[in-house]
């Protein structure tokens, strides 16, 4: 079996999950991998941009922060982790992940054992929002007159 | 013009502690947490964050917290803690369309793709006080969950891209240029698009909705309507190492209006649908109806409209929309100017000494020849007055420059 998500896949699964549900996840696959932190974790901004009319030419929205961390297993592997807000143990995290899901008998575990639980859910609590936003859709009906 | 005041140093250690004690209130009230603001004032946390011009929810409520409700004052918090953090990233355009719908409606067309979708709306609500929740106990409404549909909602796309099979509505276009940047280098006018709505964006609420108000009520008018309005969150992503596409590195709130407006077309344009377009952080319908009202009126120049109201003048607009820059200019006057003030005195005091003198020659002179022609010739008096004013000005001027 191959690992099924590409790291871009997973980045966003892991920055889309609240920090205490992914330690959660992390601790209980239990792959101890010891890192150092190359870079970070520190926070800084990015510029959100925009589309003049959403879909024309792009402008400067206004910034958010973000946090970044870059680490280093101890054979050296690299990865990274990016997550809007000042979460620095949470970019952390997600650069740990990142880099152990390079060696392919642990991207096989982060996949099937914790990336696919985390998708699961994130569709569910999305389709309840959905449906909570259907509940307030408008169904018009036409009034006819006379006969 | 502004001299070193030292003192008041105790006053002003006091004075602090005061507003610190106002804040917290009676002790006996539990004190409001940051989470607390966060949750239960959302909006106001929004205003702040899109104002402020930094999306963060949890800092905006601080500020908020601290500013012990002071819109103005929680924005000028959070602006001043965003120059403290570095630039690490340009985020991808957003790309609304995907955006996660929580709300959206459209003023034009009445079956959309997707549907009507109202949201969490104080529209349609009477606007009567709730007195339930001034007793505390929170109306059955407010305690129970939100209804859930059945069925999720379908695809929502954006309405102005796939109702224009005429193409009566002008379609934008991606030019693939960078955009200006207001916090990397000073707004020169006259600004491009890209550049007013990076202003009106952080521009104040109540200000732009009042210029907004204005074309609506015929200065500028530009027939507007609510083409689609949305709310909801969209993920954002960038370009980062390590990486062959772009991250998602999370979700923010947003809200979107497009507002389309008639246009009578010129020499080389048919008549069509125009547009402006309002975007900012979090749930702030209003205000980017204000912005994609005035972002219309700003193209006056663009799409050949005579420009003779307000919210047309783009310098005028943008120069003034910032409520940092706005409020800070209006609040340094409350700092000591004793020594621009003492010169002004002066200067009055010798203005009127000299009108007197003036006044009193005058009469003695019309008493003298009982009006036989030697009365100054009209205006001569006042030219007289001006030049010694304008001396007067300079040397105050030199006082102030000395003193600087």
């Amino acid at each position: 079996m191959t690992p099924t998500m590409t790291p871009t896949q997973r980045h966003r699964l892991l920055a889309l999950t609240p920090f205490d549900r992914l330690a959660q996840g992390w601790q209980s696959l239990g792959i101890q991998a010891s890192h150092r932190c190359v870079r970070g974790p520190e926070t800084g901004m990015a510029m959100v941009r925009g589309r003049m009319g959403g879909s024309g030419s792009a402008f400067n929205l206004g910034e958010m922060t973000l946090t970044r961390a870059s680490v280093a297993l101890d054979d050296g592997t690299l990865g990274h982790g990016w997550v809007r807000g000042r979460d620095k143990a949470h970019a952390e995290l997600i650069a740990v992940v990142d880099a152990c899901a390079h060696h392919d008998h642990w991207a096989r575990r982060i996949d099937s054992e914790l990336m696919a639980p985390l998708e699961q859910e994130l569709d569910v609590q999305r389709q309840q929002a959905s449906h909570t936003a259907a509940a307030t859709r408008v169904d018009f009906f036409t009034m006819v007159r006379g006969e | 013009m502004y001299v070193a005041v030292k003192g008041g140093e105790k006053a002003i250690a006091n004075a602090h502690r005061w507003m610190a004690d106002r804040r917290r209130g009676e002790r006996d009230q539990r004190e409001l947490e940051v989470s607390q603001i966060q949750q239960q004032l959302g909006l106001a946390v929004d205003r702040v964050m899109a104002e402020a011009s930094l999306y963060d929810p949890e800092l905006a409520a601080l500020a908020l917290k601290q500013a012990s409700g002071d819109t103005v004052e929680a924005v000028f918090l959070l602006r001043a803690y965003r120059t403290t953090l570095p630039r690490l990233a340009e985020t991808l355009p957003v790309d609304t369309g995907a955006m996660r719908i929580e709300r959206r409606i459209s003023a034009t067309f009445k079956d959309v793709p997707g549907g009507q979708v109202l949201g969490p709306t104080y529209d349609y609500t009477h606007r009567l006080l709730d007195f339930m929740l001034l007793a505390g106990e929170e109306a059955e409404t407010t305690t129970a969950a939100p209804q859930g549909a059945e069925e999720g909602l379908e695809a929502c796309p954006q309405i102005l891209d796939c109702l224009n099979h005429e193409g009566l509505i002008e379609q934008e276009q991606d030019d693939g240029s960078e955009p200006y940047d207001i916090t990397r280098d000073p707004p020169d006018f006259p600004v491009d698009r890209a550049t007013r709505l990076q202003m009106l964006a952080r521009g104040d609420e109540g200000y732009l909705l009042a210029l907004g108000y204005s074309t609506q009520r015929g200065y500028g008018r530009n027939h507007p309507f609510a083409g689609e309005i949305r709310q909801g969150a969209v993920e954002v992503e960038i370009e980062v190492e390590g990486f062959d596409e772009p991250v998602c590195v999370g979700e923010i709130a947003m809200s979107e209006c497009q507002m389309i407006n008639q246009f009578a077309g010129s020499g080389d344009t048919a008549p069509q649908f125009t547009r402006g377009y309002g975007l900012a952080f979090g749930r702030n319908e209003r205000k980017t109806m204000a912005m994609a009202l005035v972002d219309r009126a700003l193209r006056a120049e663009e799409l050949g409209e005579p420009i003779q109201s307000p919210a047309q003048q783009a310098e005028f607009v943008l120069a003034h929309a910032d409520s940092v820059e706005a409020s800070g200019f209006v609040s340094h006057l409350k700092l000591p100017h004793y020594v621009d003030f003492q010169s002004e005195l002066e200067l009055i005091r010798r203005l009127r000494r000299e009108h007197a003198e003036r006044t009193a020659a005058t009469a003695e002179a019309v008493s003298d020849t009982q009006g036989a022609g030697t009365r100054p010739a009209p205006g001569e008096g006042d030219s007289t007055r001006s030049e010694k004013a304008q001396t007067a000005n300079a040397q105050a001027k030199n006082v102030q420059e000395n003193v600087r």
